[in-house]
Formats: structure tokens, C-alpha cells, sequence
């Protein structure tokens, strides 16, 4: 059974990895990136690596992912009055 | 298979594919995704491999906690250049893209 | 035509890659160098139970003492970049939100402490704790409670600076007595809070900094 959930975890890392590289939109790429984020720190209470974990899911997903949002909404606004 | 061998192996394809994703991808801030996403693969098979038979090691895991406080702090220096860069040329790619 | 072949160039040489380590990690005898006894063995004098913190800050303290200080240069080499400017003033989020970052923030803080102590001996410690610390930063500054960074003064650079400090001056402190971060199995837990405080107080700055230092141009 945890077989089986190890690799639906792992298939979905992958998948959001990819979708991440390859969606069109940037947008898109980014929160799929955050999503991403939080997948490895499921991946990780799968490793019992808590402390891991709790360091992805506060910088890994939520830091980064407000910084990359933050500097896509900047270079949209900047598109928006040039 | 273990565990620890399941995530090695998915981190081994993450890594390769965020290569392949630095390497091909123009847009900068997809580089710094895909840059990214590299990290997380590395980190998942120092983790995985070192657990490879589902015994917890703390080395590796100090190891990686260590190195993920480090790319938050590469992605942002990377977003603050990519921010001048766009401030100053109204480029997303490098110079060297531009033209090939 | 010549991009496409840089593709399938690219992507096979990435799944050779992959191949070839997924062999050579299946093929992986038993490892050499085991150091899971060594870290259980000797975590009765490293002053803390929990072994990941014990490595982080006593077997392998260095490490850290490095990463605090990679942090400051990433964090100084991006107030390079933006140079100064001055922090426009913060739009004000909706009053509920806003209500919602008072409400959350002060439990983040009660968060932040618990890790920080529990980090001895359970999960947790001075990065979790100081990145939730950030978080409750960035947070208060997407509500409009919060400006972005000018110029960081007197202060702050005190704060961003401490815990590399004080985490040298530990260093230094027992250098004298025999070599570099080898705590006496007595003061080990004592040393190791207070450094971790530190660590946790520079290590929220810098990061809430990388952030409010990168956003102040967004309003603008």
C-alpha cells in the first residue's frame, strides 16, 4: 500500500515538474512550481525527513513561490505601461 | 523497492530534467524554475540513496536542510539580476539568445 | 533545424543520464562509511536528543556557520543590485485581509518560538523557525502593514549580522580552548540555544529582507 503511494507521489513530482517547465503561461508555471513544492515535502515525511519537510513546505514553496510571483507581477506591470 | 530508492530514482530524472530545461529554456525566470527543480532532485537522491534501505541517516538530511535555505537565497540573488536586467534592457533572455 | 537537433541532443543525453544512474544506484552495494552509529553514539555530549539539530550545529556546526554567512553575502550582493531607493509607500490589502494578517501573524511568532525550542529534541530548529518568522514578515507586508526596505539602517544590519556574529564569536570563543566548535559536553545545550537564537533572528531578516528588498519597486 505505501508502495503504491510512493509512487503516485513520485509520479506526480514528476508530472508537476514537468507541467512546470512546459506549460505556456508563466503564471501557470509558477503556482505549478509552488505545487511542486509542496509535493517534495509530502516526499519528504515519506522519507521521515519532518525537519526537511517543514523547511520545503515554509521556503521551498511559500518563500520562493512569493518572490517568483512577486517578480512576474513586476515585469507584468512594467509590460502593462511601457 | 524502497522508499528511499523510489525518491532517489525520481530525483535522478528531476535532476536531468532541469538540466535539460537550463540548457534549453530561454526565458530567464523558467531558467531559474528549472534551476530549481534541479536542486530538489539533487537533494532527493542525496536523501533517497543515503536511505536506500529505509534506515533514517540525520547526515544527509542536515545536509539538505542546509542547502535549501542556500537556493532560496541563489533563486532570489538570481531574481534580483533578472529584475535589473529587464529594468535596464527590457530583456528576458540573455544577450547570447538574442541572437542565435 | 538546428534548435531541433539541440533539443533531441539535449533531451537524449539527459535520459542517458538518468538511465545510467538508475543502474549504478540499483547496482549500489552496502555503503562504506556508515555514520548513523557514530551520530547516535555520541549524541548524549552534543548537548541536544534530536540528531538532525546535533549534526547541524555540533558535529558539522561549520557547515552552518558557512551557510549564515553564504545568506548575508546573497542578501549584501542583492542590496548591491537594487542599490537604494526609496520604499514607496504600501497600498493597504482589503480589511479583511488585513484583519486576517493581524490575527495570523502573532500565532506565527508563537510558532516560530516553539520550533526554535523544540528544535532540541524533535523536528524543528532555527531555519524552520526562522523562515516561518519571514513568512509572517512577507505576509505583513502583502496586507500593507509592513513597508518594503529602504536602506537598511543601524539597527537591521545589526540584526542581519548577529547571528553570523555571535555564531563566530562561539567559534572563536572555543578556539581558544582547544579547536574550532568542539563545545564542552557540559555548556554543549546552553551554546547551542544561544546560537540557534541567533540564527533564527538573522536567519528571518535576511530572508523577509530578500523579499522586501526585491518588492519595494513593485508599488512604484
Amino acid at each position: 500500500m505505501t508502495f503504491v503511494f510512493d509512487l503516485l507521489l513520485a509520479l506526480s513530482l514528476l508530472w508537476s515538474a514537468w507541467r512546470t517547465l512546459a506549460t505556456p503561461r508563466l503564471d501557470r508555471a509558477i503556482v505549478l512550481f509552488i505545487i511542486f513544492g509542496l509535493l517534495m515535502s509530502l516526499a519528504w515525511a515519506r522519507l521521515a525527513a519532518p525537519d526537511i519537510g517543514l523547511a520545503e513546505a515554509a521556503i521551498g514553496a511559500g518563500l520562493t513561490g512569493a518572490l517568483l510571483l512577486d517578480a512576474y507581477g513586476v515585469l507584468l506591470r512594467r509590460r502593462g505601461t511601457a | 523497492m524502497s522508499t528511499g530508492f523510489i525518491f532517489a530514482l525520481t530525483g535522478a530524472i528531476l535532476f536531468a530534467a532541469g538540466v535539460a530545461g537550463v540548457v534549453l529554456i530561454g526565458h530567464l525566470l523558467r531558467r531559474i524554475l528549472a534551476f530549481n527543480l534541479m536542486g530538489s532532485g539533487a537533494f532527493l537522491v542525496l536523501v533517497g540513496l543515503a536511505q536506500r534501505q529505509d534506515v533514517v541517516d540525520p547526515v544527509p538530511q542536515a545536509m539538505v536542510l542546509t542547502g535549501i535555505v542556500v537556493a532560496v537565497a541563489a533563486t532570489a540573488l538570481a531574481l534580483a539580476l533578472v529584475r535589473k536586467l529587464h529594468a535596464l534592457t527590457g530583456q528576458l533572455e540573455l544577450p547570447d539568445d538574442v541572437d542565435a | 533545424m538546428k534548435r531541433y537537433s539541440l533539443v533531441v541532443l539535449v533531451l537524449s543525453l539527459a535520459s542517458a543520464f538518468v538511465f545510467f544512474l538508475g543502474r549504478a544506484m540499483l547496482e549500489l552495494g552496502p555503503t562504506a562509511i556508515d555514520l548513523r552509529a557514530p551520530v547516535a553514539a555520541h549524541l548524549a555530549e552534543s548537548g541536544v536528543t534530536h540528531p538532525v539539530t546535533a549534526v547541524l550545529l555540533n558535529y558539522r556546526g561549520y557547515d552552518t556557520l558557512l551557510e549564515i554567512a553564504v545568506l548575508l553575502l546573497a542578501l549584501l550582493a542583492i542590496l548591491a543590485v537594487v542599490g537604494e531607493a526609496p520604499a514607496s509607500p504600501t497600498r493597504a490589502a482589503h480589511p479583511v485581509l488585513q484583519a486576517l494578517g493581524r490575527l495570523a501573524v502573532p500565532l506565527m511568532v508563537v510558532v516560530a518560538v516553539y520550533l526554535l525550542w523544540a528544535g532540541a529534541f524533535r523536528p524543528g530548529g532555527a531555519f524552520q523557525a526562522g523562515a516561518v518568522l519571514a513568512a509572517a514578515a512577507v505576509l505583513l507586508h502583502l496586507v500593507g502593514l509592513l513597508p518594503g526596505w529602504s536602506k537598511p539602517r543601524l539597527g537591521l544590519r545589526f540584526g542581519l549580522a548577529a547571528g553570523f556574529a555571535l555564531f563566530l564569536a562561539v567559534a572563536a570563543g572555543l578556539l581558544t580552548q582547544g579547536s574550532l566548535l568542539q563545545y564542552p559536553p557540559a555548556a554543549a545545550g546552553v551554546l547551542i540555544l544561544l546560537i540557534e537564537s541567533g540564527l533564527t533572528v538573522s536567519l528571518a531578516l535576511i530572508l523577509a529582507g530578500l523579499f522586501l528588498l526585491l518588492s519595494r519597486e513593485a508599488e512604484a
